[in-house]
């Protein structure tokens, strides 16, 4: 194959037919491939070496508190939208080590990090996804670098997918962050399928994604091609699942900490974590400190937590936080509102995976549009309690 | 300490902003039955790092875990680190139990201290609650080293009893200067005790001080702090004047870990030292 200049803006057209070579594109630069497996009855995210690896042919069907995979009368590669698993998993893992020290005739002494990140090519991200990882940035690139966080994530290949259909608990189009992809991509996908024609209108999005694409088999768009994905992500937007009205939620939900909804809601809430474990922006972890036998070798390890656990709250001899309706409120307050005190951005992006995953189906849109109503008796604010 | 940090950040190893760095346990005081105070010094000697009175440093305990403990040390003295600890948990028990010549791992100083700043030239009323006082004391050493840099100043120190009582005969010496109030009360004691009996918000409304131009800090039991600031704006203070050390669970100190958020703020960034203007919404509810 010859190859061919690229350059970030190109959109270019790829067929289904050789997509394997996008495949061995990312093989040969040396990239660990991973994106969208079927496993346990659903589509998480996993190693892929080969084209089959991928739903091919598989939809999912979701709703509050229900998730079920169906096959497809295609053979779409991404007829889906987002499953359990979110990209954090391999960006901020949810299990870490943060150092390791041993004992010596000076006390201890912390090691030099000797972890050796691999470099990700993370295939099939959605724009909600891809607005998740922006947002945890903000978290673990900020000020403080998290190492491992920041190596991963530098060096991590973003190949996008634009969502072609919208699932019943989606909500990006609400919260600004879809189904489009515009920004962080490397190169973005979107998939179309007309009677036999199958392929893949590719844009290239950084100079990364210019240089993968430069020995890939591609033709330039053609007008036709650009409406073609220009309506289905008009579909996709219309025909979101779920909406959110966000604008002012920041001070309406600081100003409703005694809104009769939390205790409604802390009635149905099992403070599973659930959410905060498939939410792809959730970043709360707590860390552990794992000795050796002798206690001569120690790491410090790193695990997810969520702010739904009795303990997260503990302090001296009892937690702040124990009604269930307090650990929601917390959750969804900080989400929708103090995310932005923190870090100038909402903390939700409308992937409606906290939806889905409820196992008693608490919908974050619902829970929303019910804080929005006005109470009858207003609570005075401020007094003591 | 910072440059140590700085050189590993650029090397290929850098543990990251976790790594604790070893110091070495100067001295140990008793203070109380289960309150000891340790002096610190960096291991390979080195200036430490230097601190605003009401900032924190994470404490490692080797093999067992870290937890957020306060400087209480003077600002002014170099060289040394000084933390009160309190046996409540496994950690806090372990950093009791070292002893002079042990290794504890130091990480900081984090969060934002007492506004030292806009107390210059002002009256200063502090209150402390218990193990409150610790915080504060890097603030009352500034106090006392700068006296005339301040307008009148009022010290409350509440405890339960009087065995409770912290840094105490640095208490009876700040206490025969006649240019300072050092007030303590106890919740109750025996017949021994001649001090007052009481609460600390009892002391505030013969309290000196001119509430236009008068700063407030107050560190103690969450309640504690709640009564005082509303007592100190019932004498005209401003909310924006009074100021609170808060204490959250806490496991990263950097705004990583989510632990320690009250309201919109993390205690480890945005405080702990806050203005009640900001948090008395939040302090006026339940389980936040």
């Amino acid at each position: 194959m010859s190859s061919v200049h690229r350059s970030i803006g190109d959109r270019l057209v790829l067929e289904r037919s050789d997509f394997p070579m996008l495949l061995e594109g990312l093989r040969s630069r040396g990239y660990v491939t991973l994106g969208p497996v079927v496993r346990d009855g659903a589509i998480v995210y996993g190693p892929i070496s080969r084209v089959e690896d991928l739903p091919i042919g598989w939809t999912d069907r979701q709703e509050a508190g229900s998730y079920r995979l169906e096959q497809r009368h295609d053979q779409a590669l991404f007829g889906y939208t987002v499953g359990p698993h979110s990209w954090k998993k391999y960006l901020f893992p949810a299990h870490e080590r943060l150092w390791t020290a041993e004992r010596s005739p000076e006390g201890f002494h912390v090691l030099p990090r000797s972890e050796r990140e691999p470099r990700y090519a993370f295939l099939g991200v959605r724009a909600c996804e891809l607005a998740a990882i922006r947002i945890q940035d903000r978290v673990f690139d900020g000020a403080f670098k998290d190492p491992g966080y920041h190596q991963r994530r530098s060096e991590a290949l973003r190949i996008a997918v634009q969502c072609t259909q919208a699932g019943n608990t989606c909500f990006c189009a609400s919260m600004g962050t879809g189904p489009r992809v515009d920004a962080d991509h490397d190169l973005a996908l979107t998939e179309i399928l007309t009677g036999s024609a199958h392929y893949f209108l590719v844009d290239v999005g950084s100079e990364r994604g210019a240089e993968l694409a430069t020995d890939l088999p591609l033709r330039p768009a053609t007008e036709a091609d650009v409406r073609a994905v220009d309506d289905l992500l008009e579909k996709t937007s219309a025909s979101m699942g779920r909406t959110m009205n966000a604008v002012g939620l920041r001070d309406l939900l600081l100003g409703r900490p005694e809104h009769s909804r939390w205790t409604e809601v802390g009635k149905r809430c099992l403070t599973c974590t659930n959410c905060t474990l498939a939410c792809p922006t959730c970043f709360c972890s707590t860390t552990e400190e794992v000795p050796d036998l002798d206690a001569d070798r120690v790491e410090r390890w790193r695990r997810w937590d969520s702010c739904f656990t009795l303990g997260f709250t503990h302090q001296g001899r009892a937690s702040v936080r124990t009604s269930a309706s307090s650990r929601y409120r917390q959750w969804l307050t900080h989400k929708l509102a103090s995310w932005h005190d923190q870090f100038g951005t909402s903390g939700c992006v409308g992937c409606g995976r906290c939806i889905t995953w409820c196992p008693v189906g608490i919908d974050i849109t619902e829970e929303v549009a019910a804080l929005r109503k006005e109470e009858p008796v207003a609570v005075p604010a401020g007094g003591a309690r | 300490m910072r440059e140590f940090a700085a050189e590993l950040a650029t090397g290929t190893g850098d543990p990251g902003p976790y790594a604790p760095f070893p110091h070495r346990v100067i001295s140990r005081t008793k203070e109380t039955a289960d309150t000891t105070t340790l002096v610190l010094a960096p291991i390979g000697g080195g200036k430490g790092a230097r601190f605003s009175p009401g900032q924190f440093n994470m404490l490692y305990a080797f093999g067992v875990g870290e937890a957020a403990i306060s400087m209480s040390g003077d600002p002014s003295e170099e060289g040394t680190l000084v933390h009160t600890v309190r046996a409540v948990g496994n950690v806090s028990t372990a950093l009791s139990r070292l002893k002079p010549g042990d290794v504890v791992g130091v990480r900081g100083p984090y969060g934002k201290g007492w506004p030292v700043d806009q107390m210059r030239g002002k009256d200063v009323v502090v209150m402390a609650g218990g193990l409150g006082l610790a915080p504060l004391r890097p603030v009352i050493y500034e106090l006392y080293s700068h006296r005339e840099d301040y307008g009148r100043v009022e010290i409350i120190y509440g405890s339960r009893s009087p065995t409770e009582l912290l840094y105490y005969d640095e208490i009876q010496s700040w206490r025969t200067r006649t240019d300072t109030r050092f007030q303590v009360t106890v919740d109750s004691a025996d017949r021994n005790w001649y001090g007052d009996v009481g609460v600390v918000t009892q002391r505030v409304p013969d309290a000196r001080f001119d509430p236009a131009r008068t700063i407030a800090l107050m560190c103690g039991p969450e309640i504690m702090m709640k009564l005082s600031a509303q007592a100190l704006e019932a004498r005209g203070i401003a909310p924006s004047d009074i100021w609170l050390s808060m204490e959250r669970n806490m496991k990263c100190a950097i705004a990583q870990c989510g632990h320690c958020q009250f309201g919109p703020y993390f205690i480890c960034r945005d405080g702990p030292v806050l203005p009640y203007a900001r948090i008395r919404r939040f302090l006026a509810v339940r389980e936040v």
